[in-house]
């Protein structure tokens, strides 16, 4: 079943047959500003959950995008490096860095569904 | 606690996100956001809260001498009314702070100081300062800069104040000496800093918010706006232990001032601060490596990030001189990577300041 989670770093993830593809919340991107770069990982590697796997960069400072789940990354989103307006799109769409086959499944539910996510906005807001 | 500005709630209201600098809270951005903020300055006028900077003034016959003890500049030249740029040093020869300071009257002169550094300077000058002089701390005075190539035009237009015949780096007095107005800047625009007393402050600074050209900027824009410039950040491109020669200041020097405070510690220096311009692909800040061709590090970022007028990434740092000529292929190392790079020559663009010719 094809779902979106999130974590309190502001990744956005959408499952689909045990790929998670990862980008950033809108939230995140309101905090960053403008955005002038974006660096994305090899891919091939795998990550353990925390890993840091990409990196956005804005005017004002650099935020290091995490691996939300343990697992392989098996692509990375090059066009959203050649046009950064991308990142605005939901991760199923284009707006996605990174793609990682997820090595535990069951991980997934320490991940926010999208009510938690809401919630937990308005507590940190 | 943080210090705050005679202008602190004024930024409150206009929705600036705060942050500390200096001990102080201040606005980091308004609801441009840091870019357009940025262009907006370079496009249109910004006015900018720098009230957290040090005013103090000193006086008496042998203030000139004094100066030419701390800073290692000349100061026989400047005239009435005309400001110069310079730095104190200490026995070192290291740069205690970088400090503008204006001639106000024959045996009279009033210095503007970097807000992180006005306690310990005010102390060391009055450490050193002869019997017979008087130093003043402007405690209750604040600074506005209002930056931009159409700034003279606001002035004219707000405070009807006619500025048109006054060049870069001379004071205006208002005639009831509550307002002082210098034709300079940090940005490398046309422009002015406003010194008025902390109860004028917030009725000023409405006044040209009013004005549709104007836009509040925060401290972010402020540090890409000076970073284009390849204008020292005390602190970071220049500190206690940088010396005039080696932060690339030798033209802040006098020729005949050879007596100023660690004149002797100031050699020939092995190192210098240059400009770096990325030509890879990436963004660069202050602590990135600088290697050379061979990979070896050379040196660090003392500023760095990305320049909205070029479009690309630029930082300052410190290198060894064989490095120090512009077109210089250097990598600077951002999280484990090589960026392509090249030293550079600043300022990274053209500044639009006037001339210093009076007319």
């Amino acid at each position: 079943m094809a779902e979106f989670r999130y974590t309190k770093d502001h990744e956005a993830i959408y499952v689909d047959g045990g790929v998670a593809a990862v980008g950033i919340t809108a939230h995140a991107q309101d905090a960053l500003g403008d955005l002038v770069f974006i660096e994305l990982p090899e891919v091939g590697k795998t990550v353990a959950k925390g890993d840091e796997i990409a990196v956005v960069e804005s005017v004002k400072t650099a935020a290091e995008v995490y691996a939300p789940i343990a697992g392989e990354i098996i692509e990375a989103n090059d066009a959203v490096v050649d046009d950064l307006a991308l990142i605005s799109n939901p991760v199923n769409d284009n707006g996605w860095l990174v793609k990682l086959k997820i090595a535990d499944e069951s991980a997934l539910s320490d991940l926010m569904d999208e009510a938690a996510y809401d919630a937990y906005l308005k507590e940190i807001d | 606690m943080s210090r705050k500005t005679s202008l602190h709630s004024a930024h409150i209201a206009h929705g600036a996100k705060m942050g500390e600098f200096a001990g102080y809270d201040m606005p980091l951005y308004y609801a441009l956001g840091v870019k357009k903020e940025h262009e907006w300055v370079r496009e249109n006028v910004g006015l900018f809260d720098v009230s957290h900077m040090g005013q103090v003034s000193i006086k008496g016959k042998g203030t000139q001498e004094f100066l030419e003890r701390i800073t290692p500049s000349s100061f026989e030249k400047l005239g009435i009314n005309r400001t110069k740029y310079t730095v104190l040093t200490n026995e070192n020869g290291g740069i205690i702070d970088d400090l503008m300071v204006t001639k106000t009257a024959q045996d009279e002169f009033h210095l503007v100081i970097n807000a992180g550094c006005k306690d310990k300077d005010i102390e060391w000058i009055k450490s050193n300062l002869p019997d017979d002089l008087e130093f003043t701390y402007f405690d209750d005075w604040s600074l506005i800069a209002l930056q931009g190539t159409q700034a003279e035009q606001v002035m004219k237009d707000v405070l009807d104040i006619d500025l048109s015949d006054l060049p870069y780096m001379g004071l205006w007095l208002a005639d009831d000496h509550k307002m002082f107005v210098s034709r300079l800047g940090y940005t490398g625009e046309d422009g002015f800093e406003i010194s008025i007393p902390d109860d004028k402050a917030e009725e000023v600074w409405n006044k040209l918010l009013a004005n549709d050209l104007v836009e509040p900027i925060g401290l972010a824009a402020r540090d890409s706006l000076r970073l284009e410039m390849g204008y020292c950040l005390y602190g970071h491109d220049i500190d206690s232990n940088t010396t005039p020669l080696e932060a690339d200041l030798s033209w802040v020097m006098g020729k005949n001032n050879q007596g100023y405070i660690g004149a002797e510690k100031v050699s020939q220096p092995e190192r210098k601060r240059v400009g770096i311009k990325l030509t890879g692909k990436g963004i660069a800040r202050e602590g990135a490596e600088i290697r050379n061709e061979a990979d070896e590090k050379i040196g660090e970022l003392s500023s760095g990030g990305f320049s909205p007028t070029l479009d690309m990434a630029i930082g300052q740092g410190y290198v060894p001189s064989e490095y120090e000529a512009a077109g210089q292929k250097v990598l600077i190392n951002v999280r484990g990577r090589n960026i392509e790079a090249e030293v550079a020559k600043m300022p990274f663009m053209k500044a639009k300041t006037k001339s210093m010719k009076s007319k």
